[in-house]
């Protein structure tokens, strides 16, 4: 896959940087020289992706509107702006995955907070900061991570698909709103990958029939590469194997 | 004057043109009183919570401070007012004086230290340094600061209240609230009309200390960063004859300090200009600005953009209709009056041209 190697210069927010995807998109990232900010709930697990990997910690629940400006001030601050935002952090709803009609109310309310209201409200609260770096001439990109159930209808997947199909409708919306102002809001599926949320939603699966979190790590930077003026995108290759 | 009390509840739009002809709109008619060929120019700093409850630790006492400006580029360090016991809702001209602040002090300003570096030439204003790596100085400012705020507004302000729309780097101290103007669907009709819509970012000051004699020396130095981009948008405009229309008083300071040679620079600056009666503006053709009572400082500078019979007439109507004053009251867009010309000079390779309001150009050799 074509992705460029050298993104020094970028500024990358990852909600859910320390565990799974977010991870291997922190460290890929990072090794291509972008500069990153993560967000996550546990102070300790941020504390240490952050000194593993030099980015900048945040702590913080993007399922709580108290959270989000205070997310996106520090966001703004450590970074000196935002080229790029990835809402990836997700909450499964309830576990063990409940059919419909076993569903709390409150679980559904919990995985629609954290997989739509909460990329929603950060989006809202840096569009300032990404409208701003694409007038520079810098490119913008929203990528909202979602997933096939986003699309197809999984017995037991209820509270979880429904939150992503509305997340991906909501980018939809946003890119065309959005695209005048040079903004370009991305929702893709990483695919099947062998992480902890993955363990916790099918316990019994086999970890070698998964995708690794690098390996869709590095097509969603690609893809992120391609939305990003041409440009930037030429910029000359690093070292990076 | 109404004090707006509620955040950003600002809707309605005066407008005194170049003619001193006045005109009432809804604020969301703001792109149909601009032309195409103009540029509009907005402060897109986000406003930091800059208040924080605290101890002076030397003698216990309860303490608040205001961060209200820099010094340096040292990112830990500031210029801050202090004040007692007590918070925003007494009126700041009757909040407590801080303890005697000496340097080396240590304010606890939760989960920051920060340090007394000096004062400046007055009981409560100081220079100040916080013990803190980066990270702690930001996680800090997310934790435990509040935007600054006054009496009229009766809720404490939460962050999402002091940003505008544009919003970016966390720079000003009080929002650069001519900006909660701004709405998305605004800079849709703005390009609809062939408006072009630029930022800059200016450190936009405090607005009341409590002290009157403290207060004449606002606003303090702002930083400010133009960039590339805008200084293309501003010379397309004018070579176009299209009228620059800065969103806010901070955005005139920063454009007319960073032109003050005769050529709009990119960059960062530090805006030490005041814009008043006597100023003659060498870039900007009109301004949108909150409303303002006569005798405020505010109400002082559009002086640079109006005459003094002029704006007591906005004045009146302004009374007249009910319109609110203060950072979340309605708006006023004042042209320049028609004989007062602007002077800014471009380099454009060998030519240089000037131009006027009218969007006359010349060119001169250089
Ligand atoms: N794994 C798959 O097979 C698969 C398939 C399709 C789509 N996806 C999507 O891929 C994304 C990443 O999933 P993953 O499998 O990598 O998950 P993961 O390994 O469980 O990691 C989740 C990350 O998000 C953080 N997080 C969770 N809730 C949060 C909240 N409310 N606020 C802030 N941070 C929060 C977690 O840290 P804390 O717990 O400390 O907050 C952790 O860093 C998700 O959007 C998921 O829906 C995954």
């Amino acid at each position: 896959m074509a992705t460029s190697n050298d993104l020094s210069g970028l500024r990358v927010a990852v909600t859910g940087g320390t565990s799974g995807l977010g991870l291997a998109l922190t460290r890929a990232f990072r090794k291509r020289g972008a500069a990153v900010a993560i967000v996550a709930r546990t102070a300790e697990a941020v504390e240490r992706v952050a000194r593993e990997t030099g980015a900048a910690g945040i702590v913080g629940d993007v399922g709580v509107k108290d959270d989000i400006y205070p997310i996106a001030l520090q966001i703004n601050g450590r970074l000196g702006g935002l080229d790029v935002l990835i809402n990836n952090a997700s909450s499964l709803g309830p576990v063990p995955l409940r059919l419909l009609g076993d569903t709390d109310c409150e679980d559904l309310e919990e995985a629609i907070a954290v997989n739509l209201v909460g990329p929603f409200r950060l989006t809202k609260a840096l569009l300032g900061a990404l409208a701003a770096s694409a007038r520079e001439g810098r490119g913008a990109v929203v990528l909202n991570i979602s997933s096939d159930a986003a699309v197809n209808a999984y017995a037991g997947w209820g509270a979880y698909g429904a939150s992503k199909a509305a997340l991906k409708h909501l980018s939809a919306i946003w890119n065309e709103e959005q695209a005048a102002h040079g903004v370009r809001v991305l929702s893709l599926d990483p695919g099947d990958m062998d992480t902890a949320l993955h363990a916790l939603a099918v316990p019994d699966a086999d970890p070698a029939s998964l995708k690794r979190p690098e390996t869709s790590a590095d097509e969603l930077i690609a893809a992120i590469v391609a939305a990003l003026p041409p440009q930037r995108a030429a910029q000359p290759v690093g070292g990076y194997a | 004057m109404i004090a707006a009390n509620r955040p950003q509840s600002g809707s309605r739009l005066l407008s005194l043109d170049a003619q001193g002809l006045l005109r009432e709109v809804s604020a969301t008619q703001l792109p149909r009183l601009l032309r195409r060929g103009d540029v509009v120019v907005a402060n897109d700093a986000a406003t930091l919570p800059a208040s924080f409850h605290g101890v002076h630790l030397p003698t216990g006492e309860a303490i608040e401070v205001r961060l209200a400006g820099k010094l340096d580029d040292d990112a830990a360090r500031f210029v801050a007012i202090v004040f007692g016991a007590g918070n925003y809702r007494t009126r700041t001209e009757h909040r407590a004086p801080p303890p005697l602040l000496r340097a080396g002090d240590r304010l606890l300003l939760g989960s920051l230290v920060a340090e007394v570096e000096r004062s400046i030439d007055h009981a409560r204003v100081i220079a100040l340094r916080f013990v803190a790596s980066e990270a702690e100085l930001w996680s800090g400012f997310a934790a435990h600061g509040k935007p600054i705020q006054y009496a009229h507004v009766v809720e404490p302000l939460k962050l999402w209240d002091v940003w505008t729309r544009a919003a970016t780097m966390p720079m000003a101290f009080e929002p650069p609230s001519a900006g909660f103007a701004l709405t998305w669907k605004m800079l849709d009709d703005f390009a609809a009309r062939g408006t072009e819509f630029a930022t800059l970012t200016h450190a936009a000051g405090i607005s009341s200390t409590g002290d009157a004699e403290l207060d004449k020396r606002l606003p303090f130095d702002e930083a400010y960063v133009i960039p590339e981009s805008t200084v293309r948008a501003i010379r397309r405009a004018k070579a176009e004859g299209g009228r620059v229309v800065a969103i806010g008083t901070t955005v005139v300071r920063a454009l007319e300090h960073a032109s003050r040679n005769g050529t709009l620079r990119a960059g960062r600056g530090v805006a030490t200009n005041r814009l008043g009666p006597g100023t003659k503006l060498k870039l900007v053709d009109a301004i949108v600005s909150g409303v303002h009572a006569a005798g405020e400082s505010h109400y002082e500078l559009l002086k640079a953009f109006a005459t003094g019979e002029q704006l007591q007439k906005m004045t009146e109507v302004l009374e007249l209709r009910g319109f609110c004053n203060h950072e979340f009251g309605d708006f006023v867009l004042i042209e320049r009056e028609q004989s007062r010309t602007t002077t800014c000079v471009f380099a454009d390779g060998n030519a240089r041209m000037r131009y006027s309001n009218r969007g006359q150009q010349e060119g001169l050799r250089s």
